[in-house]
């Protein structure tokens, strides 16, 4: 199976669909891979990287898009000033493209591939599960974005990020805030806490506090509790009152951080407005905000998508192509989610689409020209555990046995409690007090018991055996009569097993505690 | 001797007993709290000996070997063989319990006229009774331990029946003990004998290896019980109270292992994990994440951990059976001495004993600040450059915390896959005893490395030695 990799036709777009690197493990995967000539520059890869590997190079991008039946691209697929013709017409009658796709938005594009008979695989759509974590472009992408914010924010900034003695004085460290912890925005943090300087991050979902605390930033709260985690690891809307509680923490910050970084997103709306103009006005001279969320609108009211503004001494950057400004690892990266995809998808062996399967499924939007997308909402995913979004979700105690459980208590109490006053009616003294002790005893060696630290259950357990063996006083109590009669004979057996247990109980706990050592 | 010393006596042996068991609360007090259970123990021993033996022949006999006997176990016995040392003991319990119940039967004159004579008469049954269940239970869990028995689930069909039916016709025999006059209810007592014998036997055959430690602490519950019945027959307050101690030991531990695994306890006792949801855990459709698994080998593992700051080493029970725990600490202690952060994540089920792992890391002087339970470092995988994982995989089975459908599904588990690598050392591909696949196998920044453990960690072991002392050259 062949797989052409075409140069990237949109302005400023510096990264490709494959480097040598991830062509080599295509062609490990059986595939033979074709590079167009300069497919690469712009990421720093010569035509002559690839075919050192031993991929082929076309010459010209007619010439890949007519060579090979599966295309793997970075960008939707546009139009082609240098040809004349769109790149969906470039596709063979039938042949399979992979690339970004943004289904929703561009439904021109769907239409114009689904007339070429395409099967079409949307990096855009694949499902946040744990097992599509290695495609998961997106993740990839906002990682790249969120580190090269703060480099961004630190060219444009005019301080240092960490704070220094000198010994022409004292220069204090920046303080940024960065808002959503999502992928980018803990890259972000990492990012801005490597440079030094001192990071707080906000986000609504409450069980990325940990994840923001382990990378070093603190994490900040406003006094309304709400947990903002919606499906998928996405956030949801808030509520009026959360926002407003939100946006006055947001006011304050403003006046006390220079680098604010936004990357807050709700899927399927235009980026909430977190940074109002006065809030930008209230910053410092010299500070810069990064909006990440510049492509859906931007988080911040100054941002203009795709440039960088001044206003009242403030920088405000709205760059949308952060990822394509750190294109090798861009494209190493994206490469690799491709690779681990057509690997998912049988390798060149035994390529195939699998509607069954749910990544395949959530990815597809053509099928051999036929509309398929949007997949049908299955049962809700649950959250992957792995991805460095979400933090894994408490497992639920399993509810059935669960139920039935205050009626049965008190039942079981009742029930207790008859049994005891029946008890009670008729048994001798010298029993109930018996039971007494024993009732205490039970309770407590429950408390006591529970206080044994897990560490020495093996020696708790040698202990209890060894004192179980107590059991030999009620073997010596018999012991006595004359030794052929066989209550005797009994008791000196139980005597014997019992000391056994004593013995060895005491020995191999004295042995296990003297190797317990700080 | 007055009565009234011997009940004091008795009193203080129970007290130390107690404060035995509360000095394993930490390390630190460990040692003192066995001390206190020996001197109570001698203390209970000295004053029966004084007040109630006339004769001392056949005790003295009986004690000097028992003694002998106990002795070598318990100083040949290795450390990863505990769980057998310990389940063999509580068969010894239980088999006491039946010898003390019977001579008791037999000793005494039963008049179940009276109420004192009925009670005494069903305290003897139920006191054999759970005696019986101990031993051969233990006997069936100590062959599985010790490999004698296969250690797959025997489900026989109807089982529940079975064991309800043993239990009816135990209280049946018991109806027709009670009712019989002098020692004529002897034979009902030893048919009894047989059918909770065999109820002990079935029990713990449908029980599978990974659930040996709620076994093994079950049986152990149930000494505790069948040395309180015994207490109860002989009117002995002090057997009364370190039975119910022992019980209510056992119980908690069995409480805290199911806990662990995120199963109820009648489910373990009752046997058959995963039979009651209607199918064979084993031959799940491959539904699972099957994919690449990459594998790595152990001079590649030398050179991760060799760059690693922080080390987390999960051992589990493959530790345990390839003997690993000595050049594992040494690779640990290679590694703090370079730098690098290590310690041990023990989950609570980890091994066929509770707290078996700690105690194996014990025996290699391991220090134990730098082994951790599951809460204490789960948080801390994030930050973690290489886990280790020796020989254990349903505790560290991320499907346990996502996977619906999964039998193991909300289990607490080890959370290795947060960390940035993961090696998993395993003997093959196969699967845990819960049956379940483990799709931590299959991700990205996991790694396998196959073969024997021993092998294996010895094989990082001196290409760290070699690696260090070649850097210590230039």
């Amino acid at each position: 199976m062949k797989i052409g990799i075409p140069k990237e036709i949109r302005p400023g777009e510096r990264r490709v669909a494959a480097t040598p690197d991830t062509v080599s493990r295509l062609l490990k995967l059986g595939f033979e891979v074709q590079v167009e000539s300069q497919a690469g520059a712009g990421a720093s890869f010569a035509d002559a990287d690839y075919t050192a590997i031993g991929a082929s190079v076309a010459r010209s991008a007619r010439e890949l898009w007519d060579q090979n039946e599966l295309i793997l691209k970075v960008q939707p697929p546009e139009h082609n000033q240098e040809l004349g013709v769109h790149e969906a017409e470039l596709l063979r009658q039938g042949g399979t493209l992979v690339s970004f796709i943004w289904p929703a938005k561009n439904g021109e594009l769907v239409e114009r591939l689904a007339a070429r008979g395409a099967t079409v695989l949307a990096m855009d759509q694949v499902p946040r599960i744990t097992r599509a974590q290695k495609m998961d472009a997106l993740s990839s992408m906002a990682n790249i974005a969120g580190y090269r914010a703060v480099i961004e924010a630190a060219s444009f900034y005019g301080r240092f990020f960490t704070g220094q003695m000198t010994a022409a004085g004292k220069v204090p460290p920046a303080k940024v805030l960065i808002i959503g912890a999502g992928v980018a925005g803990l890259a972000a943090i990492g990012a801005a806490r490597s440079l030094g300087a001192i990071v707080r991050a906000f986000d609504t979902r409450l069980e990325v506090r940990e994840q923001i605390q382990s990378l070093g930033a603190e994490f900040l709260e406003v006094s309304i509790k709400e947990d903002g985690a919606g499906s998928g690891g996405y956030a949801k809307t808030m509520s009026p009152e959360f926002i407003a509680a939100e946006m006055a923490l947001f006011a304050k910050q403003a006046k006390d951080v220079d680098i604010i970084i936004t990357t807050a997103l709700v899927p399927g709306k235009a980026a909430p407005v977190l940074i109002t103009e006065e809030m930008v006005d209230s910053m410092r001279q010299g500070s810069v905000i990064v909006d990440l969320a510049a492509e859906a609108g931007g988080n911040c009211a100054v941002t203009h998508p795709g440039e960088v503004v001044t206003r009242h001494g403030v920088t405000v950057i709205g760059y949308v192509d952060l990822p394509s400004r750190l294109a090798p690892t861009a494209s190493q990266l994206y490469g690799s989610n491709l690779t681990h995809l057509l690997a998912d998808m049988g390798g060149a062996k035994s390529f195939h689409i699998d509607l069954e399967d749910a990544v395949v499924r959530g990815a597809i939007v053509l099928h051999q020209g036929k509309l398929v997308w949007p997949a049908p909402k299955s049962a809700p995913m649950h959250p992957a555990p792995l991805a460095p979004t979400k933090s894994v979700v408490p497992a639920p105690e399993p509810a059935k046995n669960e139920v039935a459980h205050p009626l049965r208590g008190a039942a079981f109490a009742v029930v207790a409690l008859v049994l005891l006053g029946l008890l009670g009616s008729v048994a001798p003294k010298e029993f109930v007090s018996h039971l007494t002790v024993f009732v205490l005893a039970c309770f407590v060696g429950w408390q006591v018991v529970w206080n044994v630290t897990p560490a020495l259950h093996t020696p708790l357990m040698s202990v209890t055996n060894a004192i179980s063996g107590i059991i030999l006083v009620g073997g010596m109590l018999q012991i006595s009569g004359p030794i052929s009669s066989p209550v005797t004979l009994l008791s000196a057996a139980a005597v014997l097993l019992a000391t056994i247990n004593i013995s060895g109980g005491f020995w191999v706990t004295t042995r296990m505690l003297r190797m317990f050592q700080r | 001797m007055p009565e009234s010393l011997t009940t004091i006596a008795y009193l203080v042996a129970g007290v130390l007993f107690i404060l035995s068991l509360a000095g394993l609360s930490t390390q630190k007090t460990a040692r003192r709290g066995n001390s206190f259970g020996i001197v109570g123990m001698l203390l209970a021993l000295g004053i029966t000996a004084v007040g109630h033996v006339h004769s001392y022949g056949a005790l003295a006999v009986a004690v000097a070997v028992g003694s002998v006997i106990g002795a070598l176990l318990a100083l040949r016995v290795e450390m990863t063989s505990m769980p057998e040392l310990v389940a063999v003991l509580h068969s010894f319990v239980g088999l006491a319990a039946v010898f003390v119940g019977i001579a008791s039967y037999l000793g005494t004159v039963t008049d179940t006229a009276h109420a004192e004579g009925v009670i005494h008469a069903v305290e003897v049954f139920i006191g054999v009774f759970v005696g019986a269940l101990t031993f051969t239970g233990s006997v069936v869990a100590f062959g599985k331990l010790k490999g004698l028995v296969r250690s797959k689930p025997l489900l026989l069909p109807g089982r529940h029946l079975f064991n309800l039916l043993l239990l009816l016709v135990s209280v049946g025999l018991g109806a027709r003990f009670l009712g019989a006059s002098e020692h004529e209810g002897l034979s009902s007592l030893s048919i009894m004998i047989g059918l909770a014998g065999l109820l002990g036997v079935h029990l713990v055959l449908a029980i599978g290896g990974a659930d040996m430690p709620v076994v093994v602490s079950m049986l152990n519950s149930y000494s505790g019980w069948a040395a309180a019945a015994a207490g109860f027959m002989l009117e002995n307050d002090l057997l009364i109270i370190t039975g119910a101690l022992v019980g209510s030991s056992g119980a908690i531990l069995s409480y805290i292992m199911c806990r662990a695994m995120n199963r109820s306890f009648w489910s373990v006792i009752f046997g058959g994990f995963g039979a009651d949801e209607g199918a064979a855990p084993a031959k799940r459709d491959n539904s699972e994440p099957q994919g690449e698994v990459t594998s790595i080998t152990a001079s590649e593992t030398a050179a991760l951990l060799r760059d690693a700051k922080q080390v987390v080493i999960v051992p589990g029970y493959g530790m345990a059976v390839a003997h690993a725990q000595h050049p594992v600490y040494e690779i640990a202690a290679l590694l703090k001495k370079q730098g690098c952060k290590v310690r041990f994540a023990i989950h609570p089920v980890a091994g066929r004993l509770p707290g078996h792992m700690n105690v194996l890391l014990a025996e290699a002087k391991v220090p134990y600040d730098i082994v951790l339970e599951m809460e204490e470092i789960n948080e801390d995988f994030p930050e973690t450059d290489v886990v280790l994982v020796i020989g254990a995989n349903d505790i560290v089975n991320p499907g346990a915390l996502s996977d619906t459908s999964s039998p193991i599904y909300g289990m607490p588990v080890l959370e290795v896959w947060r960390s940035k690598a993961t090696i998993v050392m395993k003997r093959s591909m196969a699967s845990g005893y819960a049956g379940v696949e483990n799709p931590l196998f299959f991700l990205e920044n996991t790694k396998m490395l196959f073969g024997d453990a021993k092998k294996n960690v010895d094989a990082i072991l001196s290409e760290l030695r070699s690696a260090a002392s070649s850097a210590a050259a230039e």
